[in-house]
């Protein structure tokens, strides 16, 4: 069953068509992974998902509900739809256990107690219950961002929207966090996800995706598209991202 | 004329009477200038054209005079414009809302928006209303940075009693002069005067720094 499903969405800045037109269905249970260069849209099209920014032409459709649709809507969408972001974005303020339980509580309603416990369970799937009760400056990158999946996990999403969760990181914490991705992919979980990480598009990825000025270039099997990629400038890209 | 210090302890009720009505203007001016700087602060950063153009001019116009003048207008040019008949008191302390309320207000609008934006989309993302993302997230965190800045306020407003002089309030700095005015002792009563304020301004920054070590400024 298609989860999301972009209907020639375009989302405009002022004149610039940042989306141009995007026509694009996901299915539940794929792991699409979206590449291409710098400006080309694909922050965009993953904030377009979870209505971070609206679209200004055409649909796009979530779980069954139009990102077009009022503030209600929204967040009903955005409680589908988990996002993990570049700069981890943990709430400072909050232990590693509280900015877990933080959405169960705050969106959810759930009790102090039963949002606990859960957010204990999600800390462990990601290896962190030993941090539970560190602040995030007192973790790692790789660790805070840890954290910031199973935040978004918490809230039970249907698909998790990754914005290059390893760019911020150091070469050797990147891995720690590749493999929580890897793990949740391995669950069925639907993702879209961008990266530069090449070697994770390969091994966990079902799909790829090369955007082009607010266009999708290529879209494909992701170690044929990598191996021999079908269009010039997607090679150079890759050549540029090794 | 020799220095004699115990003279200081014959003036000291009334000094004390002295310190007292700075404490009162001081304490109702910042509570309502808290009040007021708040709203004014929110208003410059998420009101719409109208609100924040409402909040902005406020601002300026209150920063944009001394507060001397400002006394003297609420004293004696409102009754004239507006027929409200105010009593000095009365004209120190709404003085003291109005001057701290413009001050904080830009104090608070820019704690809110030093808060770092990604907070707020990751609070979106999560499916919460954006008043909530206020109220649990960035309204807690812009609160510890508003205390260093809110503290030097308050000193401020505390020592600015002293220009009430001008409408004759019997505060700190005005029982000082009378005092002055008819024994002329000047280094007794001045340096008295100016420990009571040291008393004053020093007890508030002791209970800031309280506050700022409870709470883990971020
Ligand atoms: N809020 C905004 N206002 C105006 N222009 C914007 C805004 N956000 C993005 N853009 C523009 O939209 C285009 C696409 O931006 P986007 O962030 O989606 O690109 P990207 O593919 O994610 O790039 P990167 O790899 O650098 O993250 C860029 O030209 C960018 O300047
Ligand atoms: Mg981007």
């Amino acid at each position: 069953m298609s989860i999301i499903q972009f209907k020639r969405t375009f989302k405009h800045f002022g004149d610039l068509a940042v989306l141009d037109g995007v026509d694009l269905t996901i299915e539940e249970g794929e792991v699409v992974v979206l590449i291409g260069p710098s400006g080309s849209g694909k922050s965009t099209l993953l904030r377009c998902i979870n209505g971070l920014e609206r679209i200004t032409g055409g649909d796009l459709i979530v779980d069954g509900l139009s990102v077009a649709g009022g503030p209600r809507q929204l967040r009903q969408i955005r409680q589908e739809a988990g996002m993990v972001f570049q700069q981890f974005n943990l709430f400072p303020q909050l232990t590693a256990l509280d900015n877990v339980a933080f959405g169960p509580r705050r969106v959810r309603g759930a009790s102090k107690a039963e949002a606990e416990v859960q957010a204990l369970d999600l800390l462990a799937k990601v290896g962190l219950r030993d941090k539970a009760h560190s602040f995030p400056s007192a973790l790692s990158g790789g660790q805070q961002q840890r954290v910031a999946i199973a935040r978004a996990l918490a809230i039970k999403p249907k698909v998790m929207l990754f914005d290059e969760p390893t760019s911020a990181l150091d070469p050797e914490l990147k891995q720690e966090v590749l493999n929580v991705m890897r793990g949740l992919a391995e669950e069925g979980m639907t993702m879209v996800v961008v990266t530069h990480e090449m070697a994770f598009a390969k091994q966990v990825g079902t799909r790829l995706i090369f955007m082009e000025h607010g266009h999708i270039a290529v879209d494909g099997d992701p170690r044929e598209v990598i191996d021999t990629p079908p269009n010039e400038r997607m090679k150079d890209f890759l050549r540029h991202v090794e | 004329m020799t220095t004699d210090w115990s003279i200081v302890l014959d003036f000291l009720p009334q000094l004390l009477a002295g310190a007292k009505v700075t404490l009162i203007i001081a304490l109702l001016g910042i509570a309502g200038g808290s009040v007021l700087g708040v709203v004014a602060g929110l208003m410059r950063a998420f009101g719409g054209t109208l609100l924040n153009g409402i909040a902005f001019a406020y601002v300026e116009v209150i920063r944009g005079t001394p507060i001397v003048v400002q006394v003297m207008f609420l004293y004696f040019a409102l009754p004239v414009l507006a027929g409200l008949r105010i009593d000095p008191m009365g004209a120190a302390i709404l003085a003291i809302v109005l001057n701290a309320g413009a001050y904080i207000a830009e104090i608070v609008r820019g704690a809110v928006l030093s808060i770092n934006k990604g907070l707020t989309e990751a609070g979106l993302a999560m499916g919460l209303p954006y008043w909530k993302v206020l109220l649990h997230i960035v309204g807690p965190l812009a609160f510890r940075r508003l205390i260093p800045p809110l503290g030097n306020q308050f000193i401020v407003s505390l020592k600015d009693t002293s220009l009430f002089i001008v409408i004759g309030v019997g505060e700190l700095t005005r029982t000082g002069q009378e005092i002055m005015s008819a024994n002329f002792r000047a280094v007794e009563i001045w340096t008295a005067v100016a420990v009571l304020y040291l008393l004053m301004t020093g007890s508030l920054t002791l209970l800031l720094r309280v506050m700022e070590k409870r709470m883990r400024i971020l």
